[in-house]
């Protein structure tokens, strides 16, 4: 099924949650109403036709000047050899969203990373904990605003322009 | 101490917690469990990983397409090669760039050649894992005559910024081309021979068969990628299903794990897969050497590398599977986000759930035959 096919089925499937359809950008892509995602998740999982059983990517962007963090869900199919991306857009100063976790099992660390550098947060997720950070670390470093703590632990984060230091 | 924590003959002991790593010789690289245990029975094993985080991603997005290359070797020093191309697939499709013929091929090449060289570090140490330390000398040994070849082609044996946007760094010469042929000649035996070594090896093959059976329903809500995916029966490789580069012109078969002494998708069937890889590595080898064209080895790319705004999806088929580089653009010189999707990461989230039940060496297997990588994990 190509893209717009997938896309003209979906509007008719669910009116209204999805929109903003660009067919011709590379990666054929449409944006989802954040309720509606695991409804939308599963359905394109489990319906024949579409089987997109795996889930390839999970990720998010950052738009500061939208006011906007995008989740961005990467959705292949081996039966069908073919994709596509959903994007969900939520606000920056409070990202919730519900957690994929039960349809792919592998959203469990996805979101684990998306929630420790962008500080999304996965609505019944069963281990929301931070992944690549100690788990007392400060900020979301993936943000496009995000200041480095100056030190972590009594550890300094800075170091010395090491050429300026030589030029001395 | 939990009354709980029984074991199927009746013996209550009591559950141990203990920590496996983050520095251990069979842990492959920084990575660390914590182990819940019953005695030689693991209740859970839940990963710890982040020790190696470079923060990859962010520094993409401080840095130029051209500049970033570079960083890219850093994913996954064992497999170089892929994140350099995965990056510049996805930069090229971004901009619109043709590849030169040549360097397409060149770029075939020096990436099979990386394959046999990841795959034989993975099968060596998986043999060392499990006690069979000779099988890893002669592994390395190999290895060291690709990292030769390597070191010829690009000038680094490890992180070789070899493959550029529109092609590559520099055109194989006729002498190194001469030498790889030599090298595969001498292969092919070896991997007979490995396979007399440790594949057909009885102790070996009873350590395997039949542990940590990852299912086909398993593999793909896992995102299981590449000879994990394809040891668990699923013949998916990106190489022949989504065609990049010049794979398509090639002749090659997907090898998929067939239960050879066990049940679909064990230990065994995932180590199996590699060494049939690694023929087929040779195969394409031999292929592309009498392929290769003349021509340029890269194409006219501006210095001032700017794509127009968009966003790509760029696969490639590493060693540990479906490598991805999502690259948003927004029309200046610098990347808006760089996300690396990678193989060990998906591969690591399932252990937690294949650990439940199975032996404290089982573990060992397990790790060993997902053939996890820390750096490419952390990224």
């Amino acid at each position: 099924m190509d893209a717009k096919e997938l896309y003209a089925s979906l509007e008719k499937l669910f009116p209204g949650k999805v929109g903003n359809f660009k067919g011709e950008a590379m990666e054929p892509c449409l944006n989802v109403d954040s309720a509606a995602i695991i409804e939308i998740c599963r359905f394109l999982r489990d319906s024949p036709g579409y089987n997109f059983e795996v889930l390839s990517d999970l990720t998010a962007l950052d738009w500061p000047k939208e006011e906007k963090i995008q989740v961005v869900y990467h959705l292949f199919s081996y039966a069908q050899n073919h994709q596509i991306v959903l994007k969900v857009d939520l606000p920056r100063d409070n990202p919730k969203i519900a957690t994929v976790e039960e349809i792919w099992k592998v959203a469990n660390w996805f979101e684990r990373e998306v929630y420790d550098l962008f500080g999304v947060i996965f609505d019944g997720h069963s281990d929301l904990r931070r992944i690549m950070l100690p788990e007392d670390w400060v900020g979301f470093p993936l943000r496009k605003d995000y200041i480095e703590q100056e030190e972590y632990d009594g550890i300094s984060t800075q170091r010395a322009p090491l050429v300026e230091k030589l030029l001395r | 101490m939990s009354e709980t924590a029984s074991t199927e003959t009746g013996f209550f002991a009591e559950e141990m917690t203990i920590s496996v790593g983050p520095q251990h010789p069979s842990t492959h690289g920084v990575l660390r469990f914590v182990v819940k245990t019953d005695g030689e029975v693991i209740s859970e094993a839940i990963p710890d990983v982040g020790y190696l985080h470079r923060s990859i991603e962010k520094i993409g997005e401080k840095v130029t397409y051209h500049g970033y290359v570079p960083y890219t070797d850093r994913a996954d020093y064992l497999a170089a090669m892929f994140a350099n191309q995965a990056f510049c697939l996805a930069a090229e499709k971004l901009a619109g760039t043709e590849v030169t013929r040549r360097g397409e091929f060149c770029r075939v090449i020096a990436c099979e050649l990386n394959r046999l060289a990841s795959h034989l570090i993975s099968v060596g140490t998986f043999g060392q894992d499990i006690g069979a330390m000779t099988p890893f000398v002669h592994a390395l040994r190999e290895r060291e005559s690709i990292n030769n070849l390597m070191e010829e082609i690009c000038g680094a044996r490890l992180t070789y910024n070899y493959i550029r946007i529109g092609g590559v760094g520099y055109d194989i010469l006729p002498e190194t081309l001469t030498r790889i042929a030599e090298f595969l000649d001498h292969f092919t035996p070896i991997v007979e021979e490995f396979n007399r070594l440790l594949s057909g090896n009885k102790i070996f093959i009873e350590r395997l068969a039949g542990v940590a059976v990852v299912s086909k329903e398993d593999a793909l809500s896992y995102n299981l990628v590449g000879p994990n995916l394809r040891g668990s029966g699923i013949k998916w490789d990106i190489r022949r299903d989504i065609p990049y580069s010049v794979y398509p012109e090639l002749d090659f078969e997907v090898p998929v794990g067939t239960a050879q002494v066990g049940s679909l998708g064990d230990s065994y069937d995932r180590f199996w897969v590699r060494i049939r890889e690694m023929q087929e590595s040779v195969k394409i080898l031999y292929q592309c050497l009498k392929m290769l064209p003349k021509g340029p080895a890269i194409a006219k790319v501006p210095k001032k590398f700017r794509p127009p705004a968009g966003e790509c999806y760029a696969r490639v088929e590493a060693p540990r599977g479906d490598m991805g580089f999502y690259v948003v653009s927004d029309g200046s010189e610098y990347p808006y986000r760089v996300r690396i999707r990678t193989g060990s990461y998906t591969a690591m989230s399932i252990i937690d759930k294949l650990s439940k039940g199975i032996m404290v060496a089982d573990l060992i297997a397990l790790i060993g035959s997902l053939d996890v990588d820390a750096p490419e994990i952390d990224r």
